[in-house]
């Protein structure tokens, strides 16, 4: 069997992507530095590749790739698409800021490999193959971090570093300890093997291996680094720190959930939940009276993972769990990466109230972020209030109707700290510090608010798509 | 035809920001007008070509989001009808009130025209999540509308606002989450949930549900103990946002109760009546006494409305007694109850425009202030004096009509609260007199701030056409009420008939 499935064709987004960064390393190395824009251009044109070759892969049936360490299925495909549309959105807000830099090219070429890792996370279905994503995803991360090397760059980019590594050894003895409880590391086996294995151990290596998945997703309780990271770094990586990682981690965690841990002695609709509760508790009581936007936006996607997190407590349990996660995901990345796109265009409005006069500046832009901000929220007719609606029948289906009550109390909480950035925006007095944010910032922002809106109103079809089954 | 009636306003108010920047604000006023009126003719058609024996009329289904349930169903029948109606006559008299706004008129108007098709949206809505979208997007539209064009402490008080009316909208998005899941196959689709009946025989979760479903309508429509956000509300906003809060807005909890709780858990609904009708009393004594410690004209109005919906909770609390009353009477409790909706919004809304032109003199709203009005303002004078005497449920205005078919209706089933509620009309009585006196008998007196100008002048011709025509149907709804009960009486039979299974 695994001499028949070595075919790297299966994986083309992927190599897609690692050839373009590493052409785009080489170009960069020749090219003349008015000239690096090229090095943007290749890695868009090898997300759009990727995104239609996820596409064509996502209308054939669920398959494994290299034996079973990589799993093509709907899971993976949405991530795919989701990951690539959104590095294709953080290339958009990040490509006139870049313009000239001496290190332009590298930035792309990071972007890339940042984005790979999460589209590895997304797939795998082995624990070995799981760290090494997390590796790669994590690595070209805190490089971004720290991309502007100036003060709060570098202390984001420290934090960042130091909690991940940590919290990375702490996955590798988790993934070790699950290793000797299941002898294996494909997911199906030790599904298989997790029916009766010892609880004790099962649960010391389950909860090493959450705290590093939970890491790059910035969830409670690995999410100290998100808002001094996010603060610190520029807006365009804010941007992508914040959505790309998430989707990975959060797609291995679902399939983690499903394939390895729902069947076994391990109470992991009970742990999840609980970690689904404190993250959007504690990152909306966080973003409650932040005067940044940046970091308001950081606590704001803490929360986020907490919804988020509520279909992969309830996986196996309920059918519209996966439906739920994949929708959620794809509309939350829209959304958020529309608001930080807002952010770039503007990137000299530090707190909300810089944002005065928005309305009357740049009405569309206001429209923008206003979609974007309720979109968030979970307003109808928006994207994420679909989302919501999925996650919230999931969570009640799976017999987690508390998390869904808490998870609306959660959301009016999360109305006011909102609120406190729309009223300013949607003010016509005072002049918001208009700068050189790019009409590229712009664009992204618009079409992200239109998108996150088109997602909502028709989200029949796309819900459609998303129901196939998942690859054990 | 009915897609087109609740879509057109937003397809023009979209347009209007296509116009370029420097368009006269005349043309904004102009359209806004138009549209409302056209809208009102819509409605009128729709009413001329409307069976009131036929059920469900008009209906339109497409699918929308088949994987979840949810589909795009809209149709009219007795209990939504007469409230569109009353919801296209409210927009175009505020649309009218409105020809003197010159504060951000393109704006103001496009909110207007969006807010518009969420309320007729909602009133048509046959589907959970299309009620809810409407729901929702009609709180943001009417947050807009107080923090952009509301008083002083606009901002608060919309903040207020928003906040507590979307903690009911995420109940109420949790109680249709429990019916969906509830049903099989699962749906958001009311017909169909309505004759499923999905929750019968099992009582926890029916309770549960019906918990939160009343809870997020509650909080709409206001009841007792969740009414604060309702006066400030109201006093900070702008007089037509005002009329159409408590005109339109309101209604949406009331309506919610017969469109989607009575019909859809009827189990519950007949266990936990006793609740509602406490409630219902306790709100139509509460809303009756405050408005009477009240010394601000628009404060004093808001507080009426929760006592006005006081009876309307206290009639659809009453009509789930089965036994020891006639089906009549029940029935009459309901069609009392709908009535008092349209009655409300009418009068309602034309006391909330006459205090916006009481403010728009005075620059305030504090009673004690003013004196003699009706000296210089006798118009004013007459239609205050009209409005307050129709509200208070005076014989011959339509507000009669309704609470004299609530209490006969609740009688009956619940001879110890409506005799208790019957007090607060007492009460409403009483406030409007003393307001009347104050305001317009006596000496002449003005508030004298500086700045502001002392002249009272009487009603303008668009301020006129705006509140007359609310006046005059409630006057013809009290005179001649045929043509509206025809329309609720076979619905509201056919709601309880539901209740009853």
């Amino acid at each position: 069997m695994t001499e028949m499935n070595e075919n790297p064709l299966d994986l083309l987004p992927e190599v897609l992507l690692a050839a373009s960064a590493v052409l785009g390393l080489l170009l960069g190395s020749w090219l003349p530095r008015a000239r690096q824009w090229a090095v943007g251009v290749l890695a868009a044109l090898a997300c759009v590749a990727g995104i239609v070759a996820a596409s064509v892969a996502a209308a054939e049936p669920a398959t494994t790739a290299f034996g079973e360490a990589f799993a093509v299925d709907p899971v993976t495909s949405t991530s795919r698409i989701v990951v690539l549309a959104g590095t294709l959105l953080v290339l958009g807000v990040s490509f006139r800021p870049l313009r000239g830099d001496a290190r332009e090219s590298e930035f792309y070429v990071l972007v890339q490999l940042a984005s790979l890792g999460a589209l590895m996370m997304a797939g795998t279905q082995d624990l070995l193959l799981l760290a090494a994503a997390y590796l790669l995803a994590s690595i070209p991360a805190y490089t971004l971090a720290g991309f502007r090397k100036d003060g709060p760059g570098t202390e984001a980019a420290l934090k960042y570093y130091v909690v991940g590594a940590l919290l990375g050894v702490l996955m590798l003895t988790g993934i070790t300890i699950l290793y000797a409880a299941g002898r294996a590391t494909g997911y199906p086996m030790l599904g298989d093997a997790f029916h009766d294995a010892p609880r004790a151990l099962l649960a010391t290596g389950a909860i090493g291996l959450l705290t590093g998945v939970l890491f790059k997703a910035g969830g409670v309780p690995a999410h100290f680094w998100v808002p001094d990271a996010v603060q610190g770094s520029s807006p365009p990586v804010a941007a992508l720190l914040t959505t790309i990682p998430k989707i990975g981690a959060l797609a291995a965690l679902f399939r983690l959930g499903d394939v390895v841990f729902a069947d076994s002695t391990l109470p992991w609709a009970a742990l999840v939940s609980v970690l689904a509760a404190a993250s959007m508790t504690l990152g909306n009581l966080g973003a409650f009276f932040q005067q940044d936007v940046k970091r308001l936006l950081a606590y704001s996607t803490i929360s986020q993972v907490g919804y988020l997190l509520m279909p992969v407590a309830v996986a196996g349990r309920a059918d519209l769990a996966q439906p739920a996660l994949l929708y959620y995901l794809a509309a939350y990345t829209v959304t958020n990466l529309g608001a930080f796109a807002v952010v770039c265009a503007l990137p000299r409005a530090e707190s909300p109230d810089d944002y005065r006069g928005l309305a009357k500046e740049r009405p569309l832009l206001a429209a923008s972020l206003i979609v974007c901000l309720l979109g968030l929220v979970g307003t109808p007719p928006t994207a994420v209030f679909l989302g919501k609606l999925e996650v919230f029948s999931a969570a009640f289906d799976g017999g987690y109707a508390w998390l869904a009550v808490l998870a609306a109390v959660n959301t009016v909480a999360s109305l006011f700290y909102y609120l406190r950035w729309i009223v300013p925006a949607a003010s016509r007095s005072g002049s918001v510090p208009l700068a050189e944010g790019g009409r590229a910032a712009r664009a992204v922002a618009y079409g992200a608010a239109a998108v996150s809106l088109g997602l909502g109103l028709g989200g029949g079809p796309v819900l459609d798509v998303l129901t196939g089954p998942i690859s054990h | 035809m009915l897609t087109a009636l609740v879509f057109a306003p937003t397809a023009v108010a979209l347009l209007l920001f296509v116009l370029p920047r420097r368009t006269a604000t005349v043309v904004f006023r102009t359209v806004w007008v138009a549209v409302s009126a056209v809208e009102l003719a819509l409605v009128v058609a729709i009413w001329a070509g409307y069976d009131s024996d036929g059920g469900t009329q008009y209906e339109q289904r497409t699918r929308w989001i088949p994987s979840a349930g949810v589909g795009y169903h809209v149709g009219v029948d007795g209990l939504s009808l007469p409230l569109l109606a009353l919801t296209c006559l409210l927009f175009l008299a505020c649309a009218l009130y409105s020809l003197r706004e010159n504060r951000r008129v393109r704006e103001f108007a496009a909110l207007f025209l969006f807010l518009e098709t969420t309320c007729l949206g909602l009133f048509a809505a046959l589907d959970l999540i299309l009620f809810f979208v409407f729901f929702d997007l009609s709180i943001v539209a009417m947050y807009f509308v107080i923090a952009g064009w509301g008083h002083r402490q606009a901002a608060r008080a919309a903040l207020k606002f928003f906040l507590y009316t979307f903690i009911g909208s995420l109940a109420l998005l949790l109680g249709f989450i429990g019916l969906y899941l509830a049903a099989s196959p699962h749906t958001f689709d009311m017909v169909e949930l309505t004759r499923q009946n999905p929750l019968a025989g099992r009582s926890v979760y029916g309770g549960l549900v019906l918990l939160a479903v009343l809870v997020g309508l509650a909080v709409k429509t206001p009841t007792v103990p969740f009414h604060t956000w309702l006066p400030p509300a109201h006093v900070e906003a702008p007089a037509a946002g005002s009329a159409i809060l408590a005109g339109v807005l309101l209604k949406m909890g009331t309506y919610g109760f017969v469109r989607i709780a009575m019909p859809m858990l009827p189990g519950a609904w007949r266990r936990y009546a006793l609740v509602l009708v406490v409630v219902g009393v306790v709100s139509v004594l509460h809303g009756a006494l405050v408005a009477l410690a009240q010394t601000d004209f628009k404060r004093m109005v808001a507080y009426t409305s929760v006592n006005h919906m006081g009876y309307i909770v206290l009639a659809v609390g009453a009509a789930a007694a089965t036994a020891d009353s006639s089906e009549q009477a029940r029935s009459l409790a309901v069609t009392g109850a709908v009535t008092q909706m349209v009655s409300h919004g009418l009068l309602t809304g034309a006391l909330f425009l006459l205090a916006g032109v009481m403010y728009e003199r005075g620059r305030t709203y504090d009673m004690p202030s003013y004196g003699g009005v009706a000296g210089v303002a006798p118009v004013f004078a007459a239609m205050t004096g009209v409005a307050a005497f129709a509200s208070l449920g005076l014989p011959g205005f339509s507000g009669f009509i309704a609470e004299f078919q609530i209490f006969t209706g609740s009688l009956g089933p619940r001879p110890v609260a409506t005799a208790l509620s019957v007090l607060g009309i007492l009460l409403t009585a009483g406030l409007f007199l003393r307001a009347l006196r104050q305001v317009l008998t006596g000496p002449l007196r003005l508030p004298d701030a500086p700045g502001t100008p002392r002249a009272f002048p009487d009603m303008r011709t668009h301020e006129s056409l705006a509140v007359v025509p609310l006046l005059v149907l409630a006057v013809v709804l009290g005179v001649a009420p045929r043509f509206l009960l025809d329309v609720v009486e076979p619905a509201s039979r056919s709601v309880l008939e539901l209740l009853a299974r």
